[in-house]
Protein backbone atom coordinates (compact mmCIF):
# COMPACT_ATOMS: atom_id res chain seq x y z
CA UNK A 1 0.00 0.00 0.00
CA UNK A 2 2.91 2.44 0.84
CA UNK A 3 5.31 0.81 -1.31
CA UNK A 4 5.97 2.69 -4.70
CA UNK A 5 6.18 1.11 -7.92
CA UNK A 6 8.56 1.53 -10.64
CA UNK A 7 6.52 3.96 -12.67
CA UNK A 8 5.89 6.59 -9.65
CA UNK A 9 9.51 5.89 -8.75
CA UNK A 10 10.21 7.54 -12.04
CA UNK A 11 7.80 10.46 -12.21
CA UNK A 12 9.27 11.34 -8.65
CA UNK A 13 12.79 11.48 -10.13
CA UNK A 14 11.90 13.19 -13.39
CA UNK A 15 9.61 15.72 -11.55
CA UNK A 16 12.52 16.68 -9.00
CA UNK A 17 14.84 16.47 -12.42
CA UNK A 18 12.33 18.99 -14.42
CA UNK A 19 11.87 21.26 -11.45
CA UNK A 20 15.99 21.56 -10.54
CA UNK A 21 16.97 22.63 -13.87
CA UNK A 22 14.36 24.58 -14.85
CA UNK A 23 14.92 26.49 -11.44
CA UNK A 24 18.71 26.46 -12.42
CA UNK A 25 18.71 27.62 -15.43
CA UNK A 26 16.14 30.27 -14.36
CA UNK A 27 17.81 31.86 -11.79
CA UNK A 28 20.59 33.60 -13.13
CA UNK A 29 18.35 35.27 -15.97
CA UNK A 30 15.48 35.66 -13.07
CA UNK A 31 18.46 37.88 -11.00
CA UNK A 32 19.11 39.55 -14.23
CA UNK A 33 15.74 40.59 -15.15
CA UNK A 34 14.49 41.58 -11.30
CA UNK A 35 17.48 43.82 -11.40
CA UNK A 36 16.72 45.27 -14.20
CA UNK A 37 13.53 46.25 -13.23
CA UNK A 38 14.55 46.83 -9.74
CA UNK A 39 17.27 49.41 -10.58
CA UNK A 40 17.19 50.53 -14.56
CA UNK A 41 14.59 52.64 -16.41
CA UNK A 42 14.02 51.74 -19.99
CA UNK A 43 12.19 52.02 -23.31
CA UNK A 44 9.38 49.05 -23.36
CA UNK A 45 10.05 48.11 -19.36
CA UNK A 46 6.08 48.15 -18.90
CA UNK A 47 5.82 45.52 -21.73
CA UNK A 48 9.13 43.15 -20.29
CA UNK A 49 7.08 43.34 -16.65
CA UNK A 50 3.67 42.32 -18.32
CA UNK A 51 5.35 39.52 -20.20
CA UNK A 52 7.01 38.32 -17.78
CA UNK A 53 4.20 38.05 -15.69
CA UNK A 54 1.43 36.50 -18.68
CA UNK A 55 1.87 32.62 -18.18
CA UNK A 56 0.60 33.78 -14.17
CA UNK A 57 -2.92 35.25 -15.86
CA UNK A 58 -2.94 33.12 -19.21
CA UNK A 59 -4.47 29.92 -18.95
CA UNK A 60 -1.79 27.09 -18.21
CA UNK A 61 -2.69 25.31 -21.61
CA UNK A 62 -2.63 28.15 -23.74
CA UNK A 63 1.03 28.68 -22.39
CA UNK A 64 1.16 24.92 -23.56
CA UNK A 65 0.08 25.86 -26.70
CA UNK A 66 1.76 28.59 -27.50
CA UNK A 67 5.26 26.64 -26.72
CA UNK A 68 4.20 23.80 -28.87
CA UNK A 69 3.55 26.45 -31.93
CA UNK A 70 6.99 28.17 -31.22
CA UNK A 71 9.69 25.30 -29.94
CA UNK A 72 7.52 22.52 -31.51
CA UNK A 73 9.53 20.60 -34.02
CA UNK A 74 7.96 22.61 -36.55
CA UNK A 75 7.77 25.34 -34.56
CA UNK A 76 10.02 28.95 -35.93
CA UNK A 77 12.32 28.58 -33.28
CA UNK A 78 12.22 24.52 -32.55
CA UNK A 79 13.01 23.79 -35.96
CA UNK A 80 15.78 26.23 -35.86
CA UNK A 81 17.22 24.71 -32.44
CA UNK A 82 16.77 21.16 -33.94
CA UNK A 83 18.64 21.85 -37.46
CA UNK A 84 21.68 23.75 -35.89
CA UNK A 85 22.08 22.94 -32.24
CA UNK A 86 20.35 19.37 -31.90
CA UNK A 87 18.04 20.62 -28.98
CA UNK A 88 14.52 19.49 -29.33
CA UNK A 89 12.47 20.45 -26.60
CA UNK A 90 9.33 18.57 -28.20
CA UNK A 91 7.92 15.69 -26.03
CA UNK A 92 11.06 15.32 -24.34
CA UNK A 93 11.75 16.01 -20.35
CA UNK A 94 14.00 19.10 -21.67
CA UNK A 95 10.60 20.42 -22.93
CA UNK A 96 9.04 19.96 -19.36
CA UNK A 97 11.58 22.38 -17.63
CA UNK A 98 11.41 24.68 -20.02
CA UNK A 99 7.51 24.62 -19.65
CA UNK A 100 8.41 24.67 -16.15
CA UNK A 101 11.14 27.57 -16.12
CA UNK A 102 7.92 29.98 -17.87
CA UNK A 103 5.73 29.20 -15.65
CA UNK A 104 7.51 29.16 -12.88
CA UNK A 105 9.32 32.80 -13.76
CA UNK A 106 7.11 34.92 -12.31
CA UNK A 107 7.37 33.20 -9.12
CA UNK A 108 11.09 33.37 -9.40
CA UNK A 109 11.76 36.94 -10.66
CA UNK A 110 9.05 39.18 -8.04
CA UNK A 111 10.88 37.84 -4.61
CA UNK A 112 14.42 38.53 -6.28
CA UNK A 113 13.43 42.18 -7.62
CA UNK A 114 11.65 43.06 -4.59
CA UNK A 115 14.75 42.05 -2.22
CA UNK A 116 16.93 44.60 -4.81
CA UNK A 117 15.05 47.02 -4.49
CA UNK A 118 14.70 46.55 -0.56
CA UNK A 119 18.78 47.34 -0.74
CA UNK A 120 19.53 50.55 0.29
CA UNK A 121 20.91 52.38 -2.78
CA UNK A 122 23.00 54.47 -0.55
CA UNK A 123 25.29 51.44 -0.01
CA UNK A 124 25.68 50.75 -3.56
CA UNK A 125 26.98 54.40 -3.87
CA UNK A 126 29.14 54.12 -0.84
CA UNK A 127 30.33 51.09 -2.92
CA UNK A 128 31.31 53.43 -5.81
CA UNK A 129 33.07 55.71 -3.87
CA UNK A 130 35.69 53.11 -2.65
CA UNK A 131 36.39 52.07 -5.90
CA UNK A 132 33.89 49.14 -7.28
CA UNK A 133 32.79 49.33 -10.63
CA UNK A 134 28.81 48.29 -11.43
CA UNK A 135 29.04 44.91 -11.94
CA UNK A 136 31.43 44.63 -8.83
CA UNK A 137 29.21 46.59 -6.53
CA UNK A 138 26.20 44.20 -7.94
CA UNK A 139 28.34 40.93 -6.73
CA UNK A 140 29.87 42.39 -3.27
CA UNK A 141 26.83 44.76 -2.17
CA UNK A 142 23.42 44.03 -3.80
CA UNK A 143 23.09 40.65 -4.33
CA UNK A 144 24.65 39.12 -1.16
CA UNK A 145 22.34 41.41 0.46
CA UNK A 146 19.52 40.53 -1.79
CA UNK A 147 20.69 36.79 -1.31
CA UNK A 148 17.41 35.85 0.97
CA UNK A 149 14.67 37.10 -1.87
CA UNK A 150 16.91 35.07 -4.19
CA UNK A 151 16.69 31.97 -2.52
CA UNK A 152 13.00 32.72 -1.47
CA UNK A 153 12.27 33.07 -5.45
CA UNK A 154 13.99 29.85 -6.04
CA UNK A 155 12.14 28.08 -3.76
CA UNK A 156 8.88 29.69 -5.08
CA UNK A 157 10.03 28.69 -8.33
CA UNK A 158 10.48 25.25 -7.60
CA UNK A 159 7.48 24.67 -5.61
CA UNK A 160 5.39 25.45 -8.87
CA UNK A 161 7.61 23.97 -11.25
CA UNK A 162 7.26 20.50 -9.32
CA UNK A 163 3.35 21.06 -9.27
CA UNK A 164 2.96 22.36 -12.96
CA UNK A 165 1.04 20.88 -14.80
CA UNK A 166 -1.18 22.52 -17.70
CA UNK A 167 1.03 24.33 -19.97
CA UNK A 168 3.80 20.75 -19.35
CA UNK A 169 1.05 17.94 -20.97
CA UNK A 170 -0.02 20.29 -23.64
CA UNK A 171 3.39 20.92 -24.84
CA UNK A 172 5.50 17.73 -24.24
CA UNK A 173 2.22 15.46 -23.69
CA UNK A 174 2.32 12.70 -20.78
CA UNK A 175 4.98 9.75 -21.89
CA UNK A 176 5.91 7.84 -18.65
CA UNK A 177 9.80 8.00 -18.24
CA UNK A 178 10.27 11.21 -19.93
CA UNK A 179 7.82 13.69 -19.53
CA UNK A 180 5.32 12.26 -17.09
CA UNK A 181 5.76 14.13 -14.16
CA UNK A 182 4.40 13.54 -10.63
CA UNK A 183 1.35 15.79 -11.79
CA UNK A 184 0.55 14.17 -14.90
CA UNK A 185 0.72 10.67 -13.51
CA UNK A 186 -1.26 10.96 -10.55
CA UNK A 187 -3.88 12.61 -13.39
CA UNK A 188 -3.39 9.44 -15.40
CA UNK A 189 -4.13 7.46 -12.10
CA UNK A 190 -7.49 9.37 -11.27
CA UNK A 191 -8.47 8.49 -15.07
CA UNK A 192 -7.62 4.60 -14.46
CA UNK A 193 -9.88 2.63 -12.51
CA UNK A 194 -8.46 1.06 -8.92
CA UNK A 195 -6.02 3.71 -9.71
CA UNK A 196 -7.10 5.69 -6.28
CA UNK A 197 -4.20 4.11 -4.05
CA UNK A 198 -1.22 5.36 -6.35
CA UNK A 199 -2.64 9.02 -7.14
CA UNK A 200 -3.17 9.08 -2.86
CA UNK A 201 0.86 7.65 -2.83
CA UNK A 202 1.78 10.48 -5.74
CA UNK A 203 -0.18 12.94 -3.54
CA UNK A 204 1.67 12.18 -0.37
CA UNK A 205 4.72 12.52 -2.12
CA UNK A 206 3.71 15.77 -3.73
CA UNK A 207 2.79 17.56 -0.09
CA UNK A 208 6.23 15.99 1.33
CA UNK A 209 7.93 17.63 -1.20
CA UNK A 210 5.90 21.02 -0.84
CA UNK A 211 6.97 20.72 2.89
CA UNK A 212 10.31 20.12 2.56
CA UNK A 213 10.54 23.30 0.18
CA UNK A 214 8.73 25.22 2.66
CA UNK A 215 10.77 24.63 5.43
CA UNK A 216 13.73 24.91 3.55
CA UNK A 217 13.19 28.65 2.34
CA UNK A 218 12.28 29.52 5.83
CA UNK A 219 15.66 28.20 7.05
CA UNK A 220 17.57 29.67 4.19
CA UNK A 221 15.52 33.24 5.23
CA UNK A 222 16.48 32.77 9.00
CA UNK A 223 20.52 32.01 7.99
CA UNK A 224 20.60 35.19 5.39
CA UNK A 225 19.15 37.54 8.09
CA UNK A 226 21.35 36.48 10.44
CA UNK A 227 24.11 37.08 8.13
CA UNK A 228 22.75 39.98 7.42
CA UNK A 229 22.07 41.79 11.09
CA UNK A 230 25.70 40.53 12.70
CA UNK A 231 24.82 38.58 16.14
CA UNK B 1 44.58 71.89 -5.96
CA UNK B 2 40.77 71.42 -6.22
CA UNK B 3 38.93 73.25 -8.79
CA UNK B 4 35.56 73.28 -8.70
CA UNK B 5 33.13 75.08 -10.88
CA UNK B 6 29.71 74.32 -11.29
CA UNK B 7 25.80 74.52 -12.10
CA UNK B 8 23.14 72.09 -11.60
CA UNK B 9 19.74 72.58 -10.93
CA UNK B 10 17.74 70.78 -8.65
CA UNK B 11 14.11 71.01 -8.80
CA UNK B 12 13.63 74.61 -7.68
CA UNK B 13 16.68 74.47 -6.12
CA UNK B 14 19.85 75.37 -7.69
CA UNK B 15 23.66 75.05 -7.47
CA UNK B 16 26.17 77.85 -9.23
CA UNK B 17 29.37 77.29 -7.37
CA UNK B 18 32.98 77.79 -8.24
CA UNK B 19 36.41 77.91 -6.16
CA UNK B 20 39.71 76.63 -6.05
CA UNK B 21 41.52 75.55 -3.11
CA UNK B 22 44.70 73.78 -2.50
CA UNK B 23 43.83 73.87 1.61
CA UNK B 24 44.64 70.97 3.30
CA UNK B 25 41.43 70.73 4.80
CA UNK B 26 38.59 72.78 2.59
CA UNK B 27 35.83 73.35 4.63
CA UNK B 28 32.48 73.63 3.29
CA UNK B 29 29.91 75.57 5.56
CA UNK B 30 26.86 76.52 5.36
CA UNK B 31 23.07 75.98 6.94
CA UNK B 32 21.38 72.97 6.27
CA UNK B 33 20.11 73.45 2.39
CA UNK B 34 22.71 75.39 1.44
CA UNK B 35 23.82 73.01 -1.15
CA UNK B 36 27.04 71.61 0.44
CA UNK B 37 25.93 67.29 0.17
CA UNK B 38 24.88 68.01 -3.50
CA UNK B 39 28.11 70.00 -4.33
CA UNK B 40 30.99 67.19 -2.78
CA UNK B 41 27.99 64.48 -4.40
CA UNK B 42 29.59 66.15 -7.57
CA UNK B 43 33.16 65.96 -6.91
CA UNK B 44 32.89 62.31 -5.99
CA UNK B 45 31.34 61.40 -9.02
CA UNK B 46 27.81 60.75 -7.71
CA UNK B 47 26.21 63.30 -9.33
CA UNK B 48 26.70 65.46 -12.63
CA UNK B 49 26.40 68.79 -13.25
CA UNK B 50 24.59 70.15 -15.53
CA UNK B 51 27.42 72.65 -16.50
CA UNK B 52 31.04 73.17 -15.69
CA UNK B 53 33.94 71.47 -14.16
CA UNK B 54 35.57 69.76 -11.93
CA UNK B 55 39.88 68.90 -11.55
CA UNK B 56 42.11 67.87 -8.93
CA UNK B 57 45.25 69.14 -10.00
CA UNK B 58 46.00 68.46 -13.58
CA UNK B 59 43.33 65.76 -13.97
CA UNK B 60 39.89 66.74 -15.29
CA UNK B 61 37.02 64.80 -13.46
CA UNK B 62 33.92 66.52 -15.26
CA UNK B 63 34.08 69.07 -17.91
CA UNK B 64 30.30 68.91 -19.71
CA UNK B 65 31.99 71.42 -22.43
CA UNK B 66 33.94 68.21 -23.40
CA UNK B 67 31.90 65.43 -22.59
CA UNK B 68 34.08 63.99 -19.95
CA UNK B 69 32.63 62.87 -16.61
CA UNK B 70 34.50 60.10 -14.89
CA UNK B 71 32.42 58.06 -12.79
CA UNK B 72 32.54 57.92 -9.31
CA UNK B 73 34.42 54.28 -9.14
CA UNK B 74 37.44 55.34 -10.80
CA UNK B 75 38.14 58.84 -9.30
CA UNK B 76 39.88 57.52 -6.31
CA UNK B 77 38.08 59.94 -3.83
CA UNK B 78 37.07 58.82 -0.74
CA UNK B 79 33.85 59.80 1.25
CA UNK B 80 33.04 59.27 4.38
CA UNK B 81 28.77 59.81 4.92
CA UNK B 82 27.11 61.00 7.52
CA UNK B 83 25.28 57.88 8.07
CA UNK B 84 28.68 55.87 7.53
CA UNK B 85 26.89 53.42 5.28
CA UNK B 86 29.11 50.80 6.54
CA UNK B 87 28.37 47.40 4.42
CA UNK B 88 26.20 45.64 7.09
CA UNK B 89 27.03 42.03 5.52
CA UNK B 90 30.32 42.24 6.35
CA UNK B 91 32.44 42.38 9.48
CA UNK B 92 34.69 45.69 9.97
CA UNK B 93 37.69 44.15 8.98
CA UNK B 94 36.06 43.24 5.63
CA UNK B 95 34.91 46.91 5.27
CA UNK B 96 38.60 47.97 5.83
CA UNK B 97 39.55 46.08 3.23
CA UNK B 98 36.84 46.87 0.74
CA UNK B 99 38.44 49.49 -0.77
CA UNK B 100 41.54 47.93 -1.65
CA UNK B 101 39.99 45.05 -2.94
CA UNK B 102 38.02 46.42 -5.33
CA UNK B 103 41.14 49.37 -6.33
CA UNK B 104 43.38 45.81 -6.63
CA UNK B 105 45.89 47.46 -4.35
CA UNK B 106 48.71 45.11 -3.22
CA UNK B 107 47.59 44.15 0.30
CA UNK B 108 49.68 46.37 2.81
CA UNK B 109 49.81 45.04 6.51
CA UNK B 110 51.60 48.03 7.47
CA UNK B 111 49.38 50.96 6.32
CA UNK B 112 46.41 48.64 7.76
CA UNK B 113 47.95 48.76 11.06
CA UNK B 114 48.51 52.33 10.77
CA UNK B 115 44.97 53.24 10.27
CA UNK B 116 43.68 50.98 12.74
CA UNK B 117 45.79 52.55 15.21
CA UNK B 118 45.30 56.07 14.10
CA UNK B 119 41.20 55.38 14.67
CA UNK B 120 41.86 53.05 17.40
CA UNK B 121 39.73 50.70 15.87
CA UNK B 122 41.93 47.27 16.32
CA UNK B 123 39.62 46.31 18.63
CA UNK B 124 36.16 46.13 16.43
CA UNK B 125 37.83 43.88 13.30
CA UNK B 126 35.74 41.07 14.37
CA UNK B 127 32.14 43.12 15.11
CA UNK B 128 29.24 43.01 12.41
CA UNK B 129 28.58 47.22 12.05
CA UNK B 130 25.26 46.56 13.75
CA UNK B 131 27.40 45.53 16.79
CA UNK B 132 28.82 49.21 16.65
CA UNK B 133 28.16 52.60 18.84
CA UNK B 134 27.45 55.33 16.16
CA UNK B 135 31.06 56.94 16.76
CA UNK B 136 32.80 53.64 16.22
CA UNK B 137 30.76 53.43 12.80
CA UNK B 138 32.23 56.91 12.02
CA UNK B 139 35.95 55.72 12.95
CA UNK B 140 35.36 52.55 10.70
CA UNK B 141 34.26 54.68 7.74
CA UNK B 142 37.04 56.86 8.41
CA UNK B 143 39.56 53.85 8.18
CA UNK B 144 37.24 52.08 5.64
CA UNK B 145 37.74 55.10 3.19
CA UNK B 146 41.38 55.68 3.81
CA UNK B 147 42.77 52.47 3.10
CA UNK B 148 40.89 52.39 -0.10
CA UNK B 149 44.37 55.11 -0.70
CA UNK B 150 42.16 58.29 -2.41
CA UNK B 151 44.23 61.51 -3.65
CA UNK B 152 41.01 63.17 -1.80
CA UNK B 153 38.83 62.18 0.95
CA UNK B 154 35.27 64.23 1.38
CA UNK B 155 33.55 64.37 4.48
CA UNK B 156 29.96 64.86 4.98
CA UNK B 157 28.91 66.31 8.32
CA UNK B 158 30.98 62.91 9.64
CA UNK B 159 30.00 64.23 13.36
CA UNK B 160 26.27 64.93 12.50
CA UNK B 161 24.41 61.99 13.38
CA UNK B 162 26.75 62.09 16.78
CA UNK B 163 25.73 63.59 20.32
CA UNK B 164 28.33 66.39 21.89
CA UNK B 165 29.46 63.76 24.13
CA UNK B 166 30.62 61.80 20.48
CA UNK B 167 31.63 64.72 18.48
CA UNK B 168 34.20 65.19 21.22
CA UNK B 169 35.30 61.51 20.95
CA UNK B 170 35.99 61.88 17.59
CA UNK B 171 37.22 65.46 16.76
CA UNK B 172 40.50 64.61 17.79
CA UNK B 173 40.87 61.48 15.26
CA UNK B 174 39.89 64.22 12.64
CA UNK B 175 42.40 66.41 13.64
CA UNK B 176 45.47 64.07 13.77
CA UNK B 177 43.96 62.78 10.57
CA UNK B 178 44.61 65.96 8.87
CA UNK B 179 48.02 66.49 10.35
CA UNK B 180 49.19 62.59 9.71
CA UNK B 181 47.47 60.72 7.02
CA UNK B 182 48.64 63.34 4.01
CA UNK B 183 45.62 63.19 2.09
CA UNK B 184 43.75 66.62 1.47
CA UNK B 185 39.75 66.66 3.03
CA UNK B 186 36.99 68.19 1.88
CA UNK B 187 35.09 68.80 5.35
CA UNK B 188 31.47 69.52 5.27
CA UNK B 189 29.47 70.68 8.22
CA UNK B 190 27.52 73.96 9.76
CA UNK B 191 29.42 74.33 12.75
CA UNK B 192 31.17 76.93 12.42
CA UNK B 193 33.32 75.60 15.87
CA UNK B 194 34.21 72.24 14.00
CA UNK B 195 34.88 74.31 11.25
CA UNK B 196 37.52 76.65 12.97
CA UNK B 197 39.22 73.43 14.53
CA UNK B 198 39.82 71.85 11.29
CA UNK B 199 39.57 73.50 8.25
CA UNK B 200 42.67 75.44 7.02
CA UNK B 201 40.39 77.33 4.05
CA UNK B 202 36.81 77.64 3.96
CA UNK B 203 34.29 78.25 1.06
CA UNK B 204 30.37 79.19 2.86
CA UNK B 205 27.92 78.45 0.67
CA UNK B 206 24.21 79.93 0.71
CA UNK B 207 21.23 78.99 -1.05
CA UNK B 208 23.62 77.30 -3.65
CA UNK B 209 26.34 80.22 -3.91
CA UNK B 210 29.67 80.56 -2.75
CA UNK B 211 29.39 84.01 -0.87
CA UNK B 212 32.94 83.98 0.78
CA UNK B 213 36.27 82.29 0.23
CA UNK B 214 39.46 82.84 2.74
CA UNK B 215 40.69 81.27 6.21
CA UNK B 216 38.66 80.40 9.42
CA UNK B 217 38.69 83.95 10.26
CA UNK B 218 35.74 84.57 7.66
CA UNK B 219 33.62 81.95 9.79
CA UNK B 220 30.79 83.69 12.34
CA UNK B 221 31.62 84.24 15.59
CA UNK B 222 28.56 82.86 17.29
CA UNK B 223 27.86 79.30 16.81
CA UNK B 224 24.95 79.51 15.22
CA UNK B 225 25.40 78.77 10.82
CA UNK B 226 25.82 81.29 8.42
Amino acid sequence: MLELSPTEWTAIQLSLRVAAVATLVATPLGIAIAWLLARRDFWGKAVVDALIHLPLVLPPVATGYLLLLTFGRRGLVGAWLADHLGIVFAFRWTGAALACGIMSFPLLVRPIRLSIEAVDRRLEQAAGTLGAAPWRVFATVTLPLALPGVLAGMVLGFAKAIGEFGATITFVSNIPGETQTISSAIYSLIQTPDGDTAALRLVAVSVVIAMAALVASEWFARRALRRLHGN
Amino acid sequence: MLRVEVSKQLGEFSIEASFASEGRVTGLFGASGAGKTSLINMIAGLLRPDRGSIAIDTETLDDTANRVHVPAHRRRIGYVFQDARLFPHLDVRQNLDYGRRMNRLADDPAQRAHVTDLLDIGGLLDRRPGQLSGGERQRVALGRALLAQPRLLLLDEPLGSLDEERKEEILPYLMRLRDEANVPMVYVSHDAGEMRQLATQVVILKRGRVIAFGGGEILPLAASPA
